[in-house]
């Protein structure tokens, strides 16, 4: 039986604003529990919520960078339920008029091409505490610092058929939230919250299967992960004659396991009605004209923008565009080194390449990279002004990674100065090939096209004798016309 | 000096006839003599109130005085006070000290006036009688069998056993001119968004405003002065200038149309309580107003719609009272759903949960349409029909209650027949209009109130029709026998 | 429209509210009185007519987005039923 996989997600992102969405208290993180928690986020009788005019600009700009419709009329609606960390016993949130209607981002498969992911709606509401279940002798404390942070909640359709395609969209969401400045995106501090819906279906079906649901993971490995295994745990039961059973699990990314949360008797009745304390949102074109106008560069136009300013080819805008930080090294370095003139290529290869290495090694971030853009273009310029050879940079690099010191500092202490001087590099060539008699032998003997693949041993030996310090280059031009000299 | 007005305490103060420390010791004098025989107090503050009243003497020296400055206040124990119990007349709050002050508690602080206490109401503003108070029934003045009406009983009964001057009070669906009405003073609820909610416990958000409670309009103009005023820690506050309302109390009647809906004057109505009505009536033809009879078809809908709406909101605003952070905690809960339930079983009264569990069904899944919306459209079409009507009559006036005030126990065990008193009071919330109450007469000895409902924002010209008529008559200054 | 007793408990579930077994009967029966009297509405054709959630249809207001509120953990849990370390405390909560 060929299974087709159905996936959609739910992805709150928190709003990067000073104060919470309906009350003047601090989002900051990490402050002792309840010290940024005002009247009004612990539901003081006769507290009221006033509207943070910023987390109405950060959702409306969302809109705009997925191309979506942007509620001219919002609606506050009141989500009713008991929970400790839910301090008015109900969540303020939008139902039937979410600020943000139906839009959608494009991803990049494996092959190359692109696919567009629709996002159904994107609406406003405010979070929850927090339950802390350790060490308080059988009870459970709660903390109220992050009721009523600003949240969107990003619903997209159920386009998605992958685990790699869910990812790509989550990342694709992630980088738009950053890009735009709406959200930092950090998803060990819970500010980018991802759910995940799956279920499977016969391939060629048209009828959507069970789906279970999967909560709060916060990470995009883990998302990957606990997808596959739920594709894999729901094939299993429905090979196996079973059903579905629409449920809530959790994943465990250090156990590598999924199980279903404690099930509730029945499902949720949330008696949605719209929140009398609140008004409705109304926004005019007007509005609309003056967010766009504070639009940063999007992902997506900056990979445009990189094939076309600095001439890369579709595979590097795509590893060097989309996530600002990246993109801005890039540009810092290629800058460093005269701009579209200078070799972006070069600079793109630097960074896809050996920095990409030690980053993934490391499992740093490239804003926490030791080696920061201007360090690794002085670097870059000892390549072209000949100073080292490609090689020998690639060990400075990673000395500087270490701590060791600068390019100049590192390239000085471990004598890696290249040979230029063409009179000591003649004098090693002239050397090597007087020592070599049975391969310069070879190589008159060899017809004339076969040759060029016998340079490799003399360079080899030039190398050797030059302690790897003769500039390549050179030798090549100095062996290749020695030799052939030889030949007539 | 009990027996003046709040104006004329005011006029006394400043004339240096008494001092405010002088009224503030009488007036508490009284409540400690009296009170034990209407239980309108839940929580007298004498420290802090011979605070402020010194304060305000001090300040009035160094000639600093305001109307209300050194005035004594009684506020419904539904406004947060500071430092004060704030107990919404429930055992959930029995313990709640809040720690703020709501706007318009701030706002009287800021007029210099003083706190005698917080006074006793139906619990969190549920009901007509003032009988459902974790506290103990209201005993009415006019007749200590009788019901003070409600929810804000307790400032009415102050009042009218003159154990302050001035009181506020909450209005969600009646709730300042029913016991207005039965206890023979005078109470005004403002256009919906006049005055601010923040700090005043949420009973139905789309439908309670606060207001005052006195024995005249001219008390009351000077009281809503003070609490009058857009508030930006409440959305739903309109920002709209506060005319000075004492300013145009004596404005002549000439021209004044006034609407009289046949449905208000049907047999349902007590013969008594109609005569006084129309005998008020009369007086204000005299001082040049004229009649016109209207229609308002809809009135009987109120009361349904009103049944679903406010005890929707109701479920949900009740629902941060869970044992957690503040309020009651019953004892040894075993796990988080006995927190919940047993804290707020034992913490709620009767009819706190019947409407809690009303509201909650009316807005459970399969229900939402039949029940909400369908009241949402009703209370649409009760406000097209006042707006229509007050297209042409400037005020619509009737008997603000079918009947006096009946015996305490009469309808308690009875939430429907309670609710069908609250007749003529419901639509003027659903519509978001201005209304108020003022005293007409009596039957078989209990006080009659007139009801007067005007368009949005007509606070003044109510006030100004409600003081022209207390000239031409005595009912506001009559006092019960047993004080 | 009328309630049972099955009814009172589930809406008392919801609402999170205990209710003696002897009481239910009471509360079901004036449940019941109350929807009987809101049922009336049922008569109006209300088709055409657009809800109504506000007297004013005002709009919201806007908040500038800048911290106001300082620490006050000490006086807002003054009155609070259990905490520790900063936090309310509830019976454990199992997920």
């Amino acid at each position: 039986m060929q299974w087709e996989t159905v996936i959609g997600l739910e992805i709150h992102c928190q709003l990067a604003t000073a104060s919470k969405i309906f009350s003047g208290a601090s989002t900051a993180f990490g402050a002792e529990p309840n010290t940024q928690a005002c009247a009004v986020d612990l539901a003081l009788p006769g507290t009221l919520p006033v509207f943070n005019e910023k987390a109405l600009e950060m959702a409306v700009k969302f809109g705009l960078a997925i191309d979506a419709e942007i509620g001219r009329k919002s609606v506050f609606d009141r989500k009713n339920y008991f929970y400790p960390d839910l301090p008015k016993g109900y969540q303020t949130s939008q139902l039937a008029f979410p600020i943000v209607g139906q839009g959608h981002v494009d991803i990049q498969l494996d092959d190359g091409s692109s696919k567009r992911i629709g996002v159904t709606r994107a609406h406003l509401e405010e979070d929850a505490g927090k339950s802390l279940h350790e060490d308080f002798h059988g009870m459970t404390g709660i903390d109220l610092n992050r009721a009523g942070t600003p949240l969107i909640e990003i619903v997209s359709e159920p386009d998605i058929r992958s685990a790699k395609e869910a990812v790509a969209y989550a990342k694709k969401i992630h980088a738009i939230v950053t890009a735009l400045g709406i959200s930092d995106g950090d998803m060990s501090q819970g500010s980018f919250r991802c759910d995940v819906n799956v279920s499977i279906r016969p391939k060629g079906s048209e009828q959507l299967g069970t789906r279970t649901e999967t909560k709060n993971l916060n990470s995009f490995k883990f998302m990957e992960d606990a997808i596959k295994l739920e594709v894999e745990r729901q094939i299993d039961v429905l090979e196996d004659g079973g059903s579905i059973v629409q449920e809530t699990r959790l994943y465990n990314g250090d156990t590598k396991e999924a199980r279903s949360m404690r099930s509730k008797e029945e499902a949720n009745d949330y008696r949605y009605f719209p929140c009398p304390d609140l008004l409705p949102i109304h926004i005019d074109e007007a509005y609309i004209a003056a967010v766009r106008a504070t639009l940063p560069e999007l992902p997506d136009d900056r990979i445009a923008r990189f094939k076309e300013q600095y001439g890369l080819s579709i595979n590097d805008a795509n590893a060097l565009a989309p996530s600002k930080p990246t993109a801005d090294f890039f540009e810092t370095l290629v800058n460093y080194l005269g701009g579209e003139a200078g070799d972006p290529k070069l600079a793109a290869n630097w960074i896809t390449g050996e920095l990409a290495m030690l980053l993934n090694s490391s499992g740093k971030e490239i804003s926490d990279s030791p080696v920061t853009a201007l360090t690794m273009g002085l670097l870059i310029s000892r390549i072209k002004d000949k100073t080292i050879s490609g090689n020998a940079a690639k060990s400075v690099l990673k000395s500087m990674w270490n701590g060791e010191g600068s390019a100049d500092e590192v390239i000085e202490a471990k004598g890696l100065k290249q040979v230029t001087d063409s009179g000591a590099i003649e004098a090693i060539v002239d050397q090597v090939i007087a020592g070599a008699t049975a391969q310069v032998a070879q190589y008159q003997a060899a017809e004339p096209d076969k040759r060029g693949k016998m340079l490799g041993f003399f360079m080899g030996q030039v190398m050797k004798v030059s302690g790897g310090k003769a500039n390549p280059g050179q030798v090549n031009q100095m062996l290749k016309r020695k030799l052939d000299a030889l030949c007539d | 000096m009990h027996t003046k007005t709040l104006a004329e305490l005011s006029r006394g103060l400043a004339a240096g006839d008494f001092s405010s420390t002088e009224l503030t010791q009488s007036y508490l004098t009284r409540i400690q003599t009296l009170d034990s025989q209407f239980n309108s107090f839940i929580t007298v503050t004498a420290d802090t109130a011979l605070a402020q009243a010194a304060a305000a003497d001090q300040r009035r020296a160094a000639g600093d005085a305001d109307p209300l400055s050194g005035i004594p206040l009684a506020h419904k124990d539904i406004f947060c006070t500071r430092g004060v119990r704030t107990s919404c007349g429930s055992k959930m709050l029995d313990n709640f000290v809040a720690p703020y002050d709501a706007t318009v508690i701030e706002k009287f602080n800021a007029a210099g006036a003083v706190s005698l206490g917080k006074t006793n109401m139906d619990e969190f503003a549920m009901g007509s009688s003032n009988e459902s108070s974790f506290y103990g029934a209201v005993r009415n003045p006019w007749n200590r069998d009788c019901v003070p009406g409600g929810s804000s009983g307790g400032s009415a009964a102050a009042i009218a056993a003159r154990l302050a001057p001035g009181a506020t009070g909450t209005d969600t669906g009646g709730s300042i001119r029913q016991p207005a009405a039965l206890c023979g003073i005078t109470g005004i609820k403002p256009t919906y968004g006049r005055v601010s909610r923040y700090g005043m416990i949420a009973f139905a958000s789309s439908l309670d405003q606060g207001g005052p409670m006195a024995r005249t309009a001219e008390d009351c103009a000077l009281l809503l002065n003070c609490m009058a005023g857009f508030d930006p820690k409440d959305s739903t506050s309109i920002e709209r200038a506060v005319p000075d309302y004492s300013a145009t109390l004596n404005d002549n009647l000439d021209g004044l149309k006034i609407g009289l809906p046949k449905e208000y004057f049907s047999d349902a109505v007590d013969p008594r309580i109609a005569t006084a009505v129309q005998a008020a009536i009369k007086e204000l033809e005299a001082l040049g107003a004229t009649i016109k009879e209207i229609s308002l078809p809809n009135t009987q809908l109120c009361i349904p719609a009103y049944y679903v709406l406010a005890p929707a909101e109701a479920s949900s605003n009740l629902s941060r009272f869970d044992g957690v952070r503040y309020g009651y905690r019953c004892a040894n809960p075993v796990d988080l759903e006995d927190l919940y339930k047993r804290s707020r079983g034992e913490g709620f009264g009767a009819e706190v949960k019947r409407r809690i569990l009303i509201g909650a069904y009316a807005l459970s899944a399969g229900y939402y349409d039949a029940y909400y919306l369908k009241a949402q459209k009703i209370r649409r079409l009760i406000q097209q029909e006042f707006v229509s009507a007050l297209n042409e009559v400037d005020i619509i006036m009737g008997p603000t209650t079918p009947h006096p005030a009946f015996r305490i126990g009469e309808k308690s065990n009875d939430p429907v027949a309670m609710y069908l008193e609250d007749i003529f009071t419901l639509s003027v919330n659903l519509a978001g209009l201005p209304g108020l109450s003022t005293p007409v007469g009596f039957a078989g000895g209990l006080p009659v109130g007139l009801q007067m409902i005007g368009n949005y924002w007509s606070e003044a010209r109510l006030l100004n029709v409600a003081h022209r008529l207390q000239q031409a008559t005595d009912w506001h200054q009559q006092s019960p026998a047993t004080i | 429209m009328s309630l049972d007793r099955t009814e009172v408990e589930k809406i008392a579930h919801l609402a999170r509210l205990q209710i003696n077994d002897a009481d239910i009967p009471a509360y079901a029966q004036n449940l019941s009185n109350i929807l009987a009297l809101v049922d009336q509405m049922q008569a109006l054709d209300t088709q055409a007519i657009e809800p109504m959630a506000n007297p004013h249809d005002a709009t919201q207001r806007l908040r500038a987005d800048r911290v106001t509120e300082t620490d006050q953990r000490e006086q807002l849990q003054a009155g609070a039923p259990a905490v520790e370390n900063g936090l309310f405390l509830v019976p454990k909560v199992i997920e």
